[in-house]
């Protein structure tokens, strides 16, 4: 299988933004891929890059060092092979929800009314037939995060990057969005690089997790393939042996990590 | 019952108001507090019931209309032209950095200077007739707007930015989807002040020099000591600020239905 995402020692630094003083470097020699078809998460403790990894991956930022090839060709700008779900609000606050779904479409050159009812359609499938003509502000966290995912899900991307897109939700309702979006990939089959700092959600949902070291120069450090059987329950899974087996061995990784963060925080706070 | 309390408390508030301005200087109705001669707080503070019947008179015999149109005229052009100047350099300079650092310090140095100096040179441009009014106008609004608009499109949240680029808008999208809709809110709390300063050009500008306007009705009851119909001037431009203000607000609701109102609920 091709891979549809592969970062190539990939480091990313930032300016301190004062002369005199070192770069910050938030990843450093990244190496992995996500392959076409493949669920793949990434957990790490705070602070460790996990978003500047997704966003070198979106196109969004340029790698200081490195390459990041989709389906084996370099990118120069936005990936638009790409979809997108961030973790904070992005919908737009002046667009209804049918609005919102459709903007995708409309950017790339689709016939209003074709875009129209194709949203219309994409809301429906995500639970929020009737709810069309809403303004975000007007709906609920979980149902502003299903509307985000319609508005992702309904460009088909090849690759679907998401950054911790139901952190904000409650359990319950993260539940039945975590179930959502696995039969909606399940259907389609797309890649999917998912970030996370819930290992129960990266174990449910992938094939694959890799854990990153505390930031900086994070990097990953541990990979595990998830065997466990599809189509999954992500609240039944939990229950599963194998799952409390992973979970047990990653952890075990990513406990180490979470307290260095931890510590490395501390001590720069101080 | 609840819209209409708020609006008989505007009115009583207004008749008291009315009230005391005309007990306090109608001749020889309350003991004198402060002025010798009993005619004298008229003289100083003008009587509400001569300067309504003053408004009467002008609306009635139609002296007022071509005055007020010109005014309005200046007012408008002034609001119109500012206010789209000011829309187009602060999405400008908003999205080019690089001008915007060149330009900083003339910016800063235009808004500080008291603009109202320029309304004789203005006059001596472009003559004594509404234009010279306009420009004036215009350097007022144009300063409200530009840096709202400025400080609007700078606001815009980067996510939202972001997302917009990877659903695939170009730069024209980008700037009618998201840079602009989100400068409304800010433009639109600017026009509620920028109407006030299109107002204040054009009166400033007919005080200045001119030959018609509600500016040039006052300078010539100034003129004779007419204080009432000073205070009439004064008036009837106040109620057609607050009516201007009115359509912006009226027009401000209907495009700005998707923000949130404060704690809201539907009526079933």
């Amino acid at each position: 299988m091709t891979d549809a995402l592969s970062f190539v020692d990939v480091t990313c630094a930032f300016g301190s933004g004062q002369a005199g003083f070192a770069p910050y470097i938030a990843v450093k020699d990244v190496s992995f891929s996500v392959r076409d078809g493949e669920f793949v998460s990434l957990v790490g403790p705070t602070g460790c890059g996990k978003s500047t990894i997704l966003n070198v991956a979106a196109g969004l930022l340029q790698p200081s060092l490195g390459q990041i090839r989709v389906f084996g060709g370099l990118i120069d700008s936005v990936n638009l092979r790409a979809g997108y779900m961030f973790q904070a609000e992005a919908l737009m606050p002046w667009r209804t929800a049918v609005q919102n779904v459709s903007a995708g479409l409309e950017f790339r050159g689709t016939p209003a009314q074709e875009a129209m009812s194709a949203a219309v359609d994409w809301l429906r499938r995500v639970g929020l037939g009737g709810f069309e003509n809403r303004y975000p502000h007007q709906m609920s966290g979980g149902m502003r995060k299903r509307c985000a995912m319609a508005q992702t899900l309904i460009l088909d991307p090849d690759i679907v990057l998401m950054d911790e897109p139901f952190s904000a939700l409650d359990v319950q309702t993260r539940q039945l969005m975590e179930n959502e979006l696995l039969s909606l990939w399940q259907a389609k089959r797309k890649a999917v690089l998912f970030i996370t700092h819930d290992l129960d959600e990266a174990i449910a949902m992938s094939d694959r997790v890799l854990v990153l070291s505390a930031g900086p120069s994070s990097h990953p450090i541990g990979e595990f393939v998830v065997d466990l059987p599809r189509p999954r329950d992500v609240a039944e899974v939990r229950s599963n042996p194998r799952f409390v087996e992973l979970h047990s061995q990653i952890w075990a990784v990513l406990r180490e990590e979470v307290l260095k963060g931890y510590a490395q925080q501390m001590t720069r706070s101080s | 019952m609840t819209q209409m309390a708020p609006r008989i408390a505007q009115l009583a508030l207004f008749v008291v108001i009315m009230a005391l301005w005309h007990l306090l200087t109608e001749p020889g109705l309350l003991p004198q507090l402060y002025f010798d001669n009993p005619n004298q707080a008229a003289f100083f503070f003008g009587q509400p019931l001569k300067v309504f019947a003053a408004i009467w008179d002008w609306f009635i015999s139609g002296s007022i209309y071509s005055h007020l149109g010109v005014t309005l005229f200046e007012t408008l052009m002034a609001f119109a032209i500012g206010t789209t100047f000011g829309l187009g350099m602060g999405l400008w300079l908003a999205l080019s950095p690089a001008m915007s650092l060149v330009l900083d310090p003339y910016i800063k140095a235009v808004n500080a200077m008291p603009r109202v100096i320029l309304a004789p040179i203005f006059a001596v441009w472009f003559g004594l007739g509404v234009w010279s009014k306009v420009a004036l106008g215009v350097t007022l609004v144009f300063f409200v707007v530009f840096f709202n608009v400025y400080q609007g499109v700078r606001e815009v949240s980067p996510t939202l930015i972001a997302n917009a680029r990877m659903l695939g808008a170009d730069k024209r999208q980008l700037l009618r989807s998201v840079y602009l809709p989100s400068a409304m809110s800010w433009v639109f709390s600017s026009l509620h002040t920028s109407v006030g300063l299109a107002f204040v050009g054009a009166v400033v500008g007919e005080y200045l020099g001119s030959a018609a306007g509600v500016g040039y009705l006052i300078l010539q009851a100034e003129g004779r000591f007419d204080v009432n119909t000073v205070f009439a001037g004064i008036l009837v431009l106040t109620a057609f600020a607050l009516f201007l203000d009115a359509i912006v607000s009226r027009i401000e609701r209907h495009l700005m239905r998707w923000q949130p109102g404060t704690g809201q609920t539907e009526k079933l």
